[in-house]
C-alpha cells in the first residue's frame, strides 16, 4: 500500500473581483518534500500558499489533507465558503505557517507562543506542550530568550520563534511564506540555517521564497509561478540549470 | 466651627445613601454601556449590511441626542409604550397587568443605552487597531473564531480600548447626576434637597463634589494599572 500524500492541491483558482490571480495550480506532496514556490511579486505564489490553509478561499478547486478532502458550500450569494468549521480547523492544525512579518502574538512572551495553539487547539496537556517548547526552541537556538516579548527582540530571533511555534504543533506539512523577506541581509542566514536544518530531517515543507539558493539548494522541487499559472516545474537542476521556459530563464538571469 | 463643618442637620445618612445610589447606577450601567459596545461594535465591523446599519443608526441617533433628553424621552416615552402594549393585552387576552418603570431600572438603561453608542465608537477604532496579522496567525494554527476572539483579539483590542474606555468612564459616571431628574434619589437630588431645606448649598455640595472626585480619583488609578496591565509586551520607544 503506498503512503496516503499529506497534501495534495488540485487545480486551485482564485479570483478577487475580476482579477484571477490563480488559474489553475496544482500541487502534490509526499512526505519529507521540500517544494519551493518561486517566481516574481504578484505571479500568485503567496496566495497559492494561503489557499492551501484557506486564509483565502479557493474559487475553485481542491485541497485534500492525508486523503481528507475540504468540503466546501454556496452561500446563497454565490460565493464559496468551507462546509464545515471544524473540518477546517482539524487541517489548519495539520498545517502550520510561518508567515513574512512572523506575527508572533504580541502580547505573549516567546514560550507562550509556542505553547498556545498545543494547549488549545491540539489539546495536549501543559506539561507535555513545556517540553515540546523547550526541546524546539532549543533546536532555533532560543530557549534563552523563552521570557522574551517579541517586540524585545530581533526580526531573525522573533522568525526563529514562530518556526519553534510552527513545529510545536508537530505538523504534517509547514508552510513558509517569505519567511525571510521582512529581515535584512544580516539575519536572513540564521533563519535559512533552521529551514535547511528542518529539511535535512525530512520534514514536509512548502516554501515560498525569493532565495534562490535556498530554492536550489534546499528543495527537491521547484514550481515557477507567472501570472497564475505554473510556467515551470521540476527538480532544481532542471529548473535552475536548463529551463524551458524563456520567462524562467529571463527571471534567473543574472541582472547587473 | 468642626462641629459646624459636620453638622448635616440630619441629612447626612440620606445623602450616604444617595452616594450609594450613585455608585450602583454608575456600575450597572457600565456593565450594561461595555456589553452594548461590544454588540455594537461587532456590528459595525459586520460584513452583513443590516448589521452595519442598525450599528450605525444607534451611534449616530444616540450620540447625536442630548443626554438629558434621552433620558426623559426612555422614562416618560417608556412607560407611555408599555402602558400601550398593557392595554393591547388587556383588549387582546384579558391579561391584567401593570408594568410601572421604575426609576432606577430608568436611569441605568439610559445612561447604559448612551454610553454603549460611545463605548461602540471606542471598541470599534481599538478593533481595527489590532494587526491583521496577529488574528491570520490564530486562525491558521487552528482557532475557533471564539479562541481567536478571546485570546488574541480581546487582549491586543483592550490595550487601545483602555484609554477611551476611561474617559467614557469618568464622563458616564458625572452623567449620573442626571437621574436626579426623573425623580431617582441620588446622591445630587438628596443634596438637592437638604440645602434648599436648610438653605446651606456649600454644606451639602461639597460634600458631593468630595464624593464624585474620590470616585474619579480611584477609578484613574485603577485604569492605569489595567492599561498597564494589557501593555504587556509592548516596548516604548
Amino acid at each position: 500500500m503506498t503512503e496516503v500524500a499529506p497534501l495534495v492541491v488540485k487545480d486551485v483558482h482564485k479570483k478577487f473581483n475580476e482579477l484571477e490571480v490563480l488559474k489553475g495550480v496544482s500541487l502534490q506532496a509526499q512526505k519529507g518534500d521540500v517544494i519551493s514556490l518561486i517566481g516574481s511579486s504578484g505571479s500568485g505564489k503567496s496566495t497559492f500558499l494561503r489557499c492551501i490553509n484557506l486564509l483565502e478561499i479557493p474559487t475553485s478547486g481542491e485541497i485534500e489533507v492525508h486523503g481528507e478532502q475540504i468540503k466546501f458550500m454556496t452561500t446563497r450569494k454565490g460565493e464559496r465558503k468551507p462546509a464545515d468549521n471544524r473540518q477546517v480547523e482539524k487541517m489548519r492544525s495539520r498545517l502550520s505557517m510561518v508567515f513574512q512579518s512572523f506575527n508572533l502574538w504580541s502580547h505573549m512572551t516567546v514560550l507562550d507562543n509556542v505553547i498556545e495553539a498545543p494547549i488549545n487547539v491540539l489539546g495536549i496537556s501543559k506539561k507535555e506542550a513545556m517540553e515540546r517548547a523547550e526541546s524546539y526552541l532549543q533546536k532555533v537556538g532560543i530557549w534563552e530568550r523563552r521570557n522574551y516579548y517579541p517586540a524585545q527582540m530581533s526580526g531573525g530571533q522573533q522568525q526563529r520563534a514562530a518556526i519553534a511555534r510552527a513545529l510545536a504543533m508537530e505538523p504534517d506539512v509547514m508552510l513558509f511564506d517569505e519567511p525571510t523577506s521582512a529581515l535584512d541581509p544580516e539575519l536572513v542566514g540564521e533563519v535559512l540555517k533552521v529551514m535547511r536544518s528542518l529539511a535535512e530531517e525530512g520534514r514536509t515543507m512548502i516554501v515560498v521564497t525569493h532565495e534562490m539558493a535556498f530554492a536550489k539548494d534546499v528543495s527537491g522541487h521547484v514550481m515557477f509561478l507567472h501570472q497564475g499559472r505554473i510556467e515551470e516545474e521540476g527538480p532544481p537542476s532542471k529548473v535552475f540549470e536548463n529551463p524551458d521556459s524563456e520567462r524562467v530563464r529571463q527571471f534567473l538571469a543574472p541582472k547587473y | 466651627m468642626i462641629e459646624y463643618l459636620f453638622d448635616f442637620h440630619g441629612y447626612g445618612p440620606s445623602i450616604f445613601k444617595g452616594a450609594i445610589i450613585t455608585i450602583e447606577v454608575g456600575f450597572l450601567s457600565l456593565i450594561l454601556a461595555l456589553l452594548l459596545g461590544l454588540l455594537g461594535a461587532s456590528a459595525k465591523l459586520s460584513n452583513n449590511p443590516v448589521s452595519r446599519g442598525v450599528g450605525t443608526l444607534y451611534t449616530t441617533i444616540i450620540r447625536g441626542v442630548p443626554d438629558l433628553v434621552l433620558m426623559m424621552l426612555i422614562y416618560f416615552g417608556g412607560q407611555v409604550l408599555i402602558n400601550n402594549f398593557t392595554d393591547w393585552l388587556f383588549v387582546q387576552f384579558e391579561i391584567d397587568i401593570f408594568i410601572n418603570i421604575d426609576q432606577f431600572v430608568a436611569g441605568v438603561i439610559a445612561i447604559g443605552f448612551i454610553f454603549g453608542a460611545y463605548m461602540t465608537e471606542t471598541f470599534r477604532g481599538a478593533f481595527l487597531a489590532v494587526d491583521k496579522g496577529q488574528i491570520e496567525a490564530g486562525y491558521a494554527y487552528g482557532m475557533s473564531k471564539w479562541q481567536v476572539f478571546t485570546r488574541v483579539m480581546f487582549p491586543q483590542m483592550m490595550r487601545h480600548a483602555l484609554p477611551g474606555l476611561g474617559n467614557n468612564w469618568l464622563v458616564m459616571l458625572k452623567t449620573t447626576a442626571l437621574v436626579s431628574v426623573i425623580g431617582l434619589a441620588d446622591m445630587v437630588r438628596l443634596a438637592t434637597e437638604a440645602s434648599k431645606a436648610v438653605h446651606q448649598p456649600f454644606k451639602f455640595f461639597i460634600p458631593v463634589v468630595l464624593v464624585y472626585l474620590a470616585l474619579t480619583t480611584v477609578s484613574e488609578w485603577f485604569i492605569k494599572t489595567m492599561e498597564r496591565r494589557y501593555s504587556t509586551g509592548v516596548v516604548k520607544g
